[in-house]
């Protein structure tokens, strides 16, 4: 076997220790490579922003688990830091029953960071199940879907839920999901109430959103870990976001090192491997 | 030692335990994959009656009140809620064989009222938007928004003649379509560099965890 078709023979396990290095080094080591702003990132950054103060709250849906955490979570942090500093009161609900646990420690956590006060600045509607229909519902009366918040208070009782009845008077409401559940706020809130809508994706589902922004039925969006770093930079406070993009880069090009590298010894081995076979059957 | 710390701790033990699955299979993680299942269907089994079970049919139903209302035992939001309720439970009916058709009831009700409901903002948000968002002016080549117009058109066309099958692809019908494989194969390049991207972001995050979060090192 020649040293290419060696290569293709490598334990495997060395290309996951080379990764981890490539991660861990940069945390170590950081480089603060630049971070350029998107436009799709700073369209919702600008639908935040121009949200009036203590008056209709921004609506945050956490729909993702834990197993998305690392991208999403940097999201709902920086949105939420960025809502409270500007006095915008926050209703965070979702629909992912995993995503419970960490919408309101999220939720909670920054609302302590800004003194925020429950019911007052901000509310955790909790969870429901049935995607569409909780949407739909929406639509008509925030009350029907969610008639008390996640403690137990009616809504009714809620000072900053007064005269929040649906979309109307909801500015803008931010989907954060590793599914499918963003294409349903697009199809059973934007489509039939005309919502404005912004999202925050894995990195994964991004390029199937894309489309959704060039129509104007999501306002804007955020990509990834790389979506929640631009985020960060944006209200310039920098966390797990802007700390993983460094070993993000590096190991992208540890991949593409790998991928050349890998292709190379390929064609290279099969290029030599006929002459073997033609040598065998001519012996 | 406070109970963060204990869980942190907790928590940091179980990722090595997981990532050593990389190094080969052992208890180690094993014992975490079992955890996780059987965490999860706890969990799943709370939040979903306390968050849904419990306020939208335990409570009208049984103690007469939605969200703090009192409602009247046989007016129409009791049965509102009785309804969908007693639909829900004969999904169950699938467990008994003689009664198992009974399910059906429930699951067709669900289907239809799904389908009503989504038929026609699937149509609008997932066709007729993008058809619109599809129909860019390409006159303007004097502006690099014209030539960015011109070249979604184009992809736009060629992807679409590609999976068109009612005509040999030759000709300028083949042309297209080559130019929309092309185009499907830069998507699929974009597709994987982010799926690429979102898989290391978890491995990141992770290693977040074990650094900042836990060994507060970083």
């Amino acid at each position: 076997m020649n040293r290419l078709g060696k290569f293709l023979q490598i334990d495997r396990r060395w290309i996951f220790l080379a990764i981890l290095i490539a991660v861990l080094a940069p945390f170590i080591w950081p480089m603060g490579l630049p971070i350029v702003i998107t436009k799709p990132v700073q369209d919702l950054y600008n639908a935040v922003d121009a949200i009036p103060p203590n008056g209709e709250p921004l609506f945050i849906s956490i729909d993702y688990s834990p197993s998305t955490v690392p991208e999403l979570d940097p999201m709902a942090l920086a949105i939420l830091r960025h809502a409270f500093s500007k006095d915008i009161r926050v209703a965070v609900l979702t629909l992912d029953p995993a995503g419970y646990g960490l919408a309101e420690r999220a939720l909670e956590a920054v609302a302590a960071e800004f003194g925020k006060e429950r019911h007052k600045d901000y509310v955790f509607l909790g969870f429901q199940p049935g995607i569409s229909a909780v949407v739909l519902g929406m639509g008509i009366n925030i009350r029907n879907v969610f008639p008390e918040d996640a403690y137990g208070t009616p809504l009714s009782e809620v000072p900053m839920m007064e005269g929040i009845r649906n979309y109307d008077q909801i500015p803008l409401l931010i989907t954060l999901s590793g599914t499918a559940v963003v294409e349903a706020w697009v199809i059973y809130a934007h489509q039939p109430y005309d919502a404005q809508i912004g999202a925050g994706v894995t990195a994964v589902m991004a390029t199937d959103y894309y489309p959704f922004l060039d129509t104007g039925q999501l306002v804007g969006m955020l990509g990834g870990m790389r979506g929640a770093a631009e985020y960060e930079t944006l209200i310039d406070r920098h966390d797990a976001g802007v700390r993983g993009m460094d070993s993000q880069s590096v190991i992208h090009i540890l991949i593409i090192v790998l991928i050349v590298v890998g292709n190379i010894a390929y064609f290279g081995s099969r290029k030599r491997a006929p002459e073997t076979a033609g040598g065998d059957a001519a012996a | 030692m406070n109970m963060t710390l204990i869980g942190t701790t907790l928590a940091a033990l179980l990722t090595i335990a997981v990532y050593s699955f990389l190094y080969k299979d052992n208890p180690f993680y094993k014992f975490a994959e079992h955890l996780v299942v059987g965490v999860s269907a706890g969990y799943y089994l709370v939040i979903y009656y306390y968050n849904f079970i419990d306020p939208t049919v335990v409570s009208p139903v049984f103690r007469l009140r939605i969200g703090g209302d009192a409602i009247l035992l046989g007016g129409v939001d009791w049965w509102m809620a009785l309804i969908p309720g007693l639909l829900g439970l004969i999904l169950y009916a699938r467990f008994f064989p003689k009664i198992g058709w009974v399910s059906r009831w429930a699951l067709g009700i669900y289907v239809g009222g799904y389908s009503g409901l989504g038929i026609a903002p699937v149509m609008q948000a997932r066709v007729l938007d993008q058809i619109r968002g599809g129909a860019l002016p390409v006159h303007a080549l004097h502006t690099g928004q014209g030539w960015t117009n011109l070249l979604l058109v184009v992809g736009l066309l060629g992807t679409l003649t590609y999976f068109f099958f009612s005509l040999k692809h030759k000709g300028v019908l083949g042309g297209l379509a080559r130019i929309g494989i092309v185009f499907i194969m830069v998507g699929f390049g974009a597709s994987f560099g982010y799926t690429v991207m979102s898989r290391v972001s978890l491995l990141i995050g992770r290693m977040n965890f074990l650094l900042h979060d836990w060994l507060r090192i970083v």
